[in-house]
């Protein structure tokens, strides 16, 4: 069953071709290739005019890498939010072009959701199961109760956990991105170097709040000096708060939904240092953890794919005139 | 001109400054927030969205990815914009001036673009690690 998938929510133009579940035949992703080399011209840094302008090229190099025609798709997974709005509907109205003219059903997919089931593209796990989605954009906990049916438990209320990472890099003049490099730094970093708050870790909700831990940072580092001699445990404490939050959350959704099979993914989940923070706590924890490889964890449009597959295979399509959403609405959990 | 001062000792107090602005909030109005990182602009304009009431006011976040969230109000929409990763405006088209017509824009880091629409401009000046002295200026 050969499903393709397309994500145009945010920055990226991702196409990807699945057959069944974890078959990957094609996932490309726009910021991987070189566009200026293999579309010319000026490429718009982030607008919806850059999608426009290389979705056709995009899903082309999907249908050739993944060796299909397209006459060949079974059905067409795209995401219809959230995300920009403007570069949603791109490749919404882009999948509805091919739905019409291929006669093949057109299925909306939810982008945070896909970040949880992107497990699927690599192993099978058993439903209910709780996912944590980490990225630049989205901090939120998934109840993720069976096939096509899940709900948002928890979710930061300011900044999201991958942009608290990019912002302290920024402050700090280290680059972009700054996840990555944070990462890198911390490696040889003492992680009790400074105790860090971890905001709203003793309220009894599922949510978050990274902007207090921001600045705290900041406050921090106006009183004291970094240097090279300290960057590694400053910036090793710092993100030690952060895993420390988003775990302790976990832990308590995993206690109020008694499910202990949880799925971490999102950019911010290919964190290697996270991955270690996660699976010890998880092993004393009796927590059954599941992580997607780095490579399906950021944005791409296999876990659109793979998502869709389970909306197809449930008979859950979508309407021709499926309109794009730019935000969850989060309803606060008592 | 208009220009008034608020002292806010903590980002509750900040919310609360931001809710009477809301409340007072009419269509077609641009607000935009200067301020260094953990200034509290996002929470101001959370504030600003509970007064305009905005049921899910608490969930209002940082758009610095996303570029810009809207939410629905009572009367009108509030249009959150964020510039914070922008480079060069002539690489992202908004069109602001469509949400304009739908409700208020907020607008965090508006450095990055010259504006040439009236705006009400909000400085928030960090003066120690929990306080904040924010200006408000109406044009």
């Amino acid at each position: 069953m050969l499903i393709l998938g397309i994500d145009t929510s945010c920055d990226e133009t991702s196409v990807s071709v699945i057959d069944g579940k974890n078959n990957i035949l094609s996932s490309i992703v726009s910021s991987q290739i070189d566009l200026h080399k293999r579309f010319g011209g000026v490429v718009p840094e982030i607008a919806s005019r850059k999608h426009v302008e290389i979705i056709d090229s995009i899903f082309h190099e999907a249908i050739d890498k993944a060796n299909i025609s397209k006459e060949n798709i079974d059905a067409i997974a795209v995401t219809y939010g959230p995300g920009l709005i403007g570069s949603v509907l791109v490749g919404l109205c882009f999948a509805k072009g091919l739905s019409l003219s291929l006669n093949k059903p057109l299925i909306g997919i939810n982008h945070v959701e896909a970040h949880a089931m992107s497990i699927f593209l690599e192993k099978d796990i058993e439903f209910p199961f709780i996912s944590l989605i980490i990225s630049g954009g989205h901090t939120c906990i998934l109840l993720m109760e069976k096939p096509c049916n899940y709900r948002v438990i928890g979710s930061t209320r300011d900044d999201a956990a991958g942009e608290a990472l990019d912002k302290i890099a920024k402050f700090l003049g280290l680059g972009y991105p700054g996840g990555p490099i944070i990462e890198k730094l911390s490696q040889k970093g003492n992680a009790d170097y400074v105790l860090f708050p971890r905001p709203m870790a003793d309220e009894d909700n599922l949510d978050f709040s990274f902007s207090g831990l921001k600045t705290a940072f900041i406050n921090w580092a106006k009183r004291h000096k970094i240097s090279d001699g300290n960057i590694h445990h400053v910036l090793a404490s710092f993100q030690e708060a952060i895993f420390d939050s988003l775990f302790g959350k976990l832990m308590k959704a995993s206690k109020r939904y008694n499910i202990n099979r949880i799925v971490v993914a999102g950019g911010v989940a290919s964190n290697s240092m996270l991955r270690t923070f996660f699976n010890e706590k998880a092993k004393a924890n009796n927590i059954e953890l599941f992580f997607p490889s780095p490579i399906n964890c950021t944005d791409n449009a296999a876990m659109i794919a793979v998502t869709g597959y389970f909306y197809y295979k449930n008979g859950f399509l979508s309407p021709i005139d499926l309109k794009g959403f730019s935000r969850m609405v989060i309803k606060a959990t008592p | 001109m208009e220009r008034t001062e608020f002292i806010s000792k903590n980002p509750f107090d900040t919310w609360q400054i931001g809710e009477r602005l809301g409340k007072m909030a009419k269509k077609g109005e641009l607000y935009l927030l200067y301020g260094e990182l953990g200034a509290g602009k996002t929470q101001f304009i959370k504030g600003m969205a509970r007064g305009m009431g905005i049921e899910d006011w608490e969930y209002v976040v940082s758009p610095s990815f996303t570029l810009m969230n809207i939410y629905e109000g009572k009367k009108f929409n509030l249009c959150h914009v964020d510039l914070y990763r922008i480079e060069s405006m002539e690489a992202i088209e908004l069109n602001i001036e469509e949400y304009l017509q739908e409700g208020i824009v907020a607008v965090e880091w508006p450095e990055k673009k010259d504006w040439q629409i009236d705006a009400i401009k909000i400085i928030l000046h960090v003066i120690d690690d929990d306080t904040r002295k924010i200006e408000l200026i109406k044009p």
